[in-house]
C-alpha cells in the first residue's frame, strides 16, 4: 500500500519477492482419473490465470458428465481394496502424503499464491502448515476408528464426491480428502474453477506416495461438473464447501437419496468488542478477522460490533492500523493484502460496497494505490451501519468490514445472532465470565475469544443454521465419512 | 337400575402447554385398528381427533420457539429430572395407555402393555442421558498452539418430528424423548391413523413440570401438517420417521430452503422400537460449538502471570 499522505511510514520497504523458480507449472493439465492424467472426453479446456497479474498460468481440462462418470467408476473400483486395507496401511499412505507436502511446501505455497492471489506470507505460514497437519492428524485416526466413539469397526460410506472453493484451495482439499481416505472411502474431488492447480499438484503427490490408482481422482471444471458429481447416482457421500445458495441446491439434489451430506457454507461473523477489551489486541484481531485472505473467508469477522463507549477510540486505532497494511504483489513477503481471486468476485464485492454507500452507510478506505493489472480491492470500512443495511446482512466475501454498535451484552448477542448464518463469532473482553456467557448465547459453530481465525486439525469446524451442517476436523470430522 | 353412562374424552391438541382444538374447527374419525376390523373395512369408532391445519402447525412452531430459550438454558440435571418425572406420571396412568395402545394398534392387552412399559423405560433411559451426552460427544481439543479449545454439543433448536405411523406410542416416545432430552423443543405430528395415544401423552407432559411449548402435539393428515413445517423458516430440523418415501423426498427438498437438519426415515416402518436406542437420535439434532481462548505461555522466561 502506498503511504498515506497524512501518516508517512517510518521507513520504506524494499521489494522482497519470493522466487517463482521453485514451482514448475506445465502449460496444460488433464483430469486425474484412475491414477492417470487424461484429457476431457470432449477435449474441452479452460485457462487459469493469476489474479494479481491476469497472466495465464496454465490450461486445464474441463470435465463433462462423461468424465465425472469415469472418475466415479474409478473411485468405485478402487473402493473395495482401499476400504479392505488394514487401517495401519491406510495411515501410512496418509503419513507419506503429509510428509511429501511438508517437503514440497514452499513450491506449493508459491503455486497457491500464483493461482489464488493471496499473499505468500499466508500460504507459507497458514495454508501449507495446516494442510500438512491435517493429513498427519487424520493419518493417525485410520487405525484407531474403533475407539472414535462410533461403535466397533465403523464402516466407510463408499465413494465421496467433494466440491471445494477457491479461497483456500489446498487446505479445503486437505479437509475433504484426509478424513475421507482415513476412514476408507475413495474420492472424486473437484477444485474450484479459478484455482485448479494445487489440486493437480496434489495428484502428483498421490503418485509420489504410491497411493493406489483410483483412490483419489481430481476433476477440474466449473459448476456444471460439480453439479454432475453431486448428482451422480453412484456417489455415497457429498461434501461441499462454498456458497449457501449452491449448498441449498445440493441439499435438494440429494433429497430422497441415501447419500450422506455435509455442507460448509457462508457466514456473516460478528466480532464483538466490549469496552474492557485490550484495544491493540482487539484491533489486530479485527484486522485478522476481516482482512486475512482479503476477507474471502467464510468465517470472516465481517460485522464488527463495538460497545458504544469505545467506538471512537477503537475506530481511530483501527483506521491507523489499516494505513500500515501493504497491498500489492502477493509473492512479496511483506505483502499483507493480495489480489481478489477473480474478476467476477471483484465485481460482486464492488457492487455490494457501492450498495452500502447508496444505502447511507459511511465508507472509508486508507489511501491506497491499486496495481494497474489484476483484481484488487482496497481494505474498506463501513460505519453508521444499521442491521437493515445490505452490508450488514449479505456475505460480501471481500475485505469489507461493517461496523455496528451496542450498549449491553444482551444487545450484542441479539445483533450477533440476527442473521441466517451461524458459522463464527469473536468476543473481546478481559472478563472471563462475560466471555463464557456470551459464547454460550451465540448461535455459531466456532467462537474465538480474544483471538480470531485460528484453525487446527483437531478442532471441529462448521456452522449452525444456514452456514451448513456437519463438522470438519477433530474426532467429529470422522462422522461425515462413516456409515453411522 | 341402568348401567352408568361413561364420560367420553374430547381429544385435543397439545400446544404451548395448553389443550386447544384445531383452529380450523375440523376433526376426523379415529377407529380401532384390529385386523378383524380392517378385514371388515371399518373399525370401531374411538374418537373424533382434531384435524390440524397449517395454521395450527405455525402456532405450534411459535410455541416451540418461545420455549426454546428456557428449555435449552435449563441445566441438564433439571431436564433429566423432568424427563424422569414424565416416566413417573406415565407409570401411574399405565392402564389408560395400555387400553389406548391396544385399541390404536389392534394389540392384545399383554402386547400393548409391553409397548407401554418399554415407552416408560425409554423416558427413563433418556432422562439419564441429559447430563452425559455432552461428555460423550464433546470435549477439549489438543490444538497445536497456546489455546484452550473446547467443543460442546448444543441443541439445534425447534425440531419438527413426524412420529412413526405404526408404533403409535413406543415409536412416538422413541422419537420425542431424544429430541427434548438435549434441550431442543419439538412440534410432533402424531400417527395419522392412531393419534390418540399421542394426544393423551400431552396430559402427562403437562403434569410433569415440562415447560409449555417444549413438546407440542398435532394430529391430522401427516402430509398436510408436515409440508408447512418442512418449509417453515423458524424450524431448524425435521425428523422424517413418519413419512413415506415420496413424502420424505418432498419434505427434504422443502427443508433445504433454510438448510434444516434432516433425519431421514428408516427404510421400513416396522423397525424394532423396543431395541435399546443408541445416541443417533440425539446427535442428529445437536450442533457442535467450539470455543477458543488463548492460554498464554508460562515458564518459558520465568513467571509471566
Amino acid at each position: 500500500m502506498a503511504p498515506a499522505s497524512s501518516s508517512a511510514p517510518a521507513f520504506e520497504y524494499a521489494p522482497a519477492p519470493e522466487s517463482r523458480a521453485v514451482v514448475d507449472i506445465a502449460p496444460s493439465y488433464g483430469l486425474f482419473i484412475d491414477g492417470e492424467f487424461t484429457e476431457a472426453a470432449d477435449g474441452k479446456v479452460f485457462k487459469t490465470v493469476s489474479p494479481s497479474t491476469e497472466e495465464v498460468l496454465s490450461e486445464v481440462a474441463e470435465a463433462g458428465e462423461a468424465d465425472v462418470d469415469r472418475a466415479v467408476k474409478a473411485a468405485r473400483k478402487a473402493f473395495e481394496k482401499w476400504s479392505a486395507l488394514p487401517g495401519a496401511e491406510r495411515a501410512k499412505y496418509l503419513f507419506r502424503i503429509a510428509r511429501i507436502i511438508q517437503e514440497r511446501s514452499r513450491e506449493l505455497a508459491v503455486l497457491e499464491t500464483l493461482d489464488n492471489g493471496k499473499p505468500i506470507r499466508e500460504t507459507r505460514d497458514a495454508d501449507l502448515p495446516l494442510v500438512a497437519a491435517h493429513f498427519f492428524y487424520y493419518a493417525g485416526w485410520a487405525d484407531k476408528l474403533d475407539h472414535a466413539g462410533y461403535g466397533a469397526n465403523p464402516r466407510p460410506l463408499g465413494v465421496a464426491g467433494q466440491v471445494i472453493p477457491w479461497n483456500f484451495p489446498l487446505l479445503m482439499l486437505a479437509w475433504k480428502i484426509a478424513p475421507a481416505l482415513a476412514t476408507g472411502n475413495t474420492v472424486v474431488l473437484k477444485p474450484a474453477e479459478t484455482t485448479p492447480l494445487s489440486a493437480l499438484f496434489f495428484a502428483d503427490i498421490c503418485r509420489q506416495a504410491g497411493l493406489p490408482k483410483g483412490v483419489v481422482n481430481i476433476i477440474t471444471g466449473d459448476g456444471r461438473a460439480g453439479a454432475a458429481l453431486t448428482a451422480h447416482p453412484d456417489v455415497n457421500k457429498v461434501a461441499f464447501t462454498g456458497s449457501t445458495a449452491v449448498g441449498k441446491q445440493i441439499a435438494r439434489t440429494v433429497a430422497g437419496t441415501r447419500k450422506k451430506l455435509t455442507l460448509e457454507l457462508g457466514g456473516k461473523g460478528a466480532n464483538i468488542v466490549f469496552d474492557d477489551a485490550p484495544i491493540d489486541q482487539a484491533v489486530e484481531g479485527i484486522v485478522n478477522g476481516i482482512f486475512f485472505n482479503q476477507g474471502q473467508v467464510c468465517c470472516a469477522g465481517s460485522r464488527l460490533l463495538v460497545q458504544e463507549s469505545i467506538h471512537d477510540e477503537l475506530l481511530d486505532s483501527l483506521k491507523r492500523r489499516l494505513t500500515t497494511l501493504r497491498l500489492g504483489d502477493p509473492l512479496d513477503k511483506n505483502t499483507d493484502i493480495g489480489a481478489i481471486n477473480s474478476a467476477e468476485q471483484l465485481a460482486r464485492i464492488s457492487a455490494l460496497a457501492d450498495q452500502g454507500e447508496a444505502e447511507g452507510a459511511e465508507r472509508w478506505s486508507p489511501a491506497c494505490e491499486l496495481p494497474s493489472s489484476g483484481y484488487w480491492f482496497a481494505p474498506t470500512l463501513f460505519t453508521n451501519v444499521t442491521q437493515a443495511h445490505t452490508v450488514a446482512r449479505d456475505e460480501i466475501f471481500g475485505p469489507v468490514l461493517s461496523v455496528l454498535t451496542f450498549r449491553t451484552p444482551d444487545e450484542a448477542v441479539a445483533k450477533a445472532n440476527n442473521t441466517p448464518y451461524g458459522l463464527s463469532a469473536g468476543i473481546w473482553t478481559e472478563k472471563g465470565s462475560r466471555i463464557l456467557a456470551v459464547a454460550n448465547k451465540l448461535r455459531a459453530g466456532v467462537i474465538w475469544s480474544n483471538t480470531f481465525n485460528k484453525f487446527d486439525p483437531t478442532s471441529p469446524f462448521g456452522g449452525y443454521k444456514e452456514s451448513g451442517f456437519g463438522r470438519e476436523g477433530g474426532r467429529h470430522g470422522l462422522e461425515a465419512y462413516l456409515d453411522v | 337400575m341402568s348401567e352408568r353412562l361413561s364420560v367420553f374424552k374430547t381429544y385435543k391438541l397439545y400446544v404451548g402447554g395448553k389443550f386447544p382444538r384445531s383452529e380450523s374447527g375440523r376433526v376426523y374419525e379415529v377407529t380401532t385398528r384390529t385386523s378383524a376390523a380392517a378385514a371388515a373395512g371399518k373399525g370401531k369408532w374411538l374418537a373424533n381427533a382434531p384435524l390440524s391445519s397449517r395454521k395450527d402447525a405455525r402456532d405450534a412452531v411459535v410455541a416451540a420457539r418461545k420455549a426454546f430459550g428456557g428449555w435449552s438454558g435449563a441445566t441438564a440435571y433439571n431436564r433429566g429430572q423432568i424427563l424422569y418425572r414424565v416416566a413417573e406420571m406415565l407409570e401411574g396412568r399405565r392402564d389408560q395407555y395400555v387400553a389406548e395402545v391396544a385399541d390404536a394398534e389392534g394389540l392384545s392387552k399383554s402386547k400393548a402393555a409391553a409397548q407401554v412399559d418399554a415407552a416408560i423405560d425409554r423416558w427413563v433411559w433418556y432422562a439419564g442421558w441429559t447430563d452425559k451426552i455432552a461428555q460423550v460427544v464433546g470435549g477439549g481439543n489438543p490444538v497445536a498452539g497456546p489455546f484452550f479449545n473446547l467443543s460442546s454439543p448444543e441443541p439445534t433448536g425447534v425440531v419438527a418430528v413426524l412420529a412413526p405411523q405404526e408404533s403409535s406410542f413406543l415409536g412416538l416416545v422413541s422419537v420425542i424423548a431424544p429430541v427434548v432430552a438435549t434441550g431442543n423443543t419439538a412440534v410432533v405430528v402424531a400417527s395419522e391413523k392412531s393419534p390418540l395415544p399421542a394426544l393423551s401423552l400431552g396430559e402427562v407432559l403437562a403434569t410433569s413440570d415440562l415447560p409449555g411449548g417444549v413438546v407440542n402435539v398435532l394430529s391430522g393428515r401427516t402430509a398436510e401438517i408436515a409440508t408447512p413445517l418442512a418449509a417453515h423458516q423458524d424450524v431448524n430440523a425435521i425428523d422424517l420417521a413418519g413419512a413415506d418415501e415420496t413424502l420424505a423426498k418432498e419434505l427434504e427438498i422443502a427443508a433445504a430452503d433454510n438448510l434444516k437438519r434432516v433425519l431421514r426415515p428408516q427404510p421400513v416402518d416396522d423397525v424394532d422400537w423396543s431395541a435399546t436406542p443408541g445416541t443417533d437420535r440425539m446427535t442428529a439434532f445437536l450442533e457442535t460449538k467450539t470455543v477458543w481462548h488463548p492460554t498464554g505461555a508460562l515458564g518459558a522466561s520465568g513467571s509471566s502471570y
